[in-house]
């Protein structure tokens, strides 16, 4: 039972007020019902949450961090796609 | 008004409720750091934290009493005094959660074991004429619940895995089986907590509890011929009477607070 028999697989946690799952860490398990529980004692100890996801991280697929010159700075000067522009009315409150 | 401590129930039941998962959770604890993997090296020591929570609240509810019976009201019991300056014929743990750790499957086995006789012990006594043992009874509930799935997937892990996981847990249920009997044998406090509805008669826990481990067992694909009836050794941890590995636990658990008595840290 060695660590290179279990996959990784990453965690996200939803707390009690929150709205959606945030990345917690990762871990190893054996299959998902272990990966949920692992989490469950690894991230949840200090009530951290209320609803957990887990994914093989192996299914996850991330942007390559060497384009990232032409993926996000091009937004750098788009300064009209921010809603600042607009007089809030008094009445509308939680913008 | 002051009682007769050594022959109140629920002062009697509450020590053998703390003795039981003081010493679980001592035994547990001695994974912490050297685990199979992190992550279920952080399982069990929850698991142990949880059984030390336990046996705090049952013994500071024995320390409550113990003190509200003294004549003249200069006891001061605490649950410290409770679980470190007693000696093994005191404590009224049973056999099984004394029993060393082993390897990974004994010590799975004798989680699951326990954690099964504990999960319909406090489904019942939730119900305690005694207000106190009936609230640390559902608190514990929750937390017994989640150690009963833990502790029997991992059953059916090693049982249905490899050959070698195999063997390991049908070794880990030869080592172990005999300290079942026990769960099942009520001390004279049990039943006399047990008349005045403050405790239940834990023989009446017997069959469920054994059918639930055949019901694992057939899923772990553990065979279950030889397992026409629970076994004791005849003689039994909850009257006081130990194997040898309590003394040694208590010497490593209360040396502290002897040397030292009332330290704190």
């Amino acid at each position: 039972m060695s660590n290179k028999d279990w996959p990784l697989w990453e965690v996200f946690i939803r707390s009690k007020q929150g709205l959606d799952h945030k990345h917690a860490g990762s871990l190893h398990a054996a299959d998902a019902q272990m990966a949920i529980e692992n989490a469950r004692d690894v991230y949840t100890r200090r009530m951290e949450g209320i609803s957990i996801w887990v994914v093989e991280s192996k299914y996850i697929h991330a942007s390559n961090p060497a384009e990232g010159s032409s993926f996000y700075d091009p937004a750098n000067d788009k300064a009209y796609r921010h809603p600042t522009f607009y007089d809030l009315p008094d009445e509308l409150r939680n913008m | 008004m002051p009682v007769n401590i050594s022959t109140y129930q629920p002062f009697n039941l509450s020590l053998h409720l703390a003795d039981n998962a003081l010493i679980l959770g001592h035994r547990n604890s001695e994974w912490t750091g050297h685990g199979p993997i992190l992550e279920q090296d952080i399982a069990i020591s929850n698991i142990a934290l949880d059984l030390v929570g336990q046996a705090r609240n049952f013994y500071q509810y024995a320390a409550k009493l113990m003190n509200e019976s003294s004549v003249d009201g200069k006891e001061n019991i605490t649950e410290d005094t409770l679980a470190y300056h007693r000696d093994a014929w005191d404590f009224k743990n049973c056999l099984l959660v004394e029993q060393t750790n082993g390897d990974w499957a004994k010590t799975i086995l004798r989680q699951f074991f326990f954690s099964l006789y504990q999960f319909y012990l406090y489904e019942q006594l939730q119900n305690s004429k005694d207000s106190t043992i009936a609230a640390i009874s559902e608190k514990a509930l929750k937390e017994v619940t989640y150690h009963v799935k833990w502790s029997s997937e991992w059953v059916i892990r090693l049982g249905d895995g490899t050959n070698e996981s195999h063997e390991r847990i049908l070794k880990a249920l030869d080592d172990l089986w005999k300290f079942t009997e026990e769960l099942f044998i009520p001390a004279d406090y049990e039943l006399e907590a047990a008349n005045k509805h403050v405790g239940i008669d834990p023989s009446l826990l017997k069959s469920k509890w054994f059918q639930k481990v055949i019901e694992i067992f057939e899923e772990a694909t553990i065979p279950i011929d030889n397992l026409s009836g629970l076994h004791s050794i005849g003689f039994y941890g909850k009257e006081g009477k130990h194997s040898e590995h309590l003394g040694y636990i208590l010497a490593e658990m209360q040396f502290v607070q002897r040397a030292y008595p009332n330290c704190e840290w």
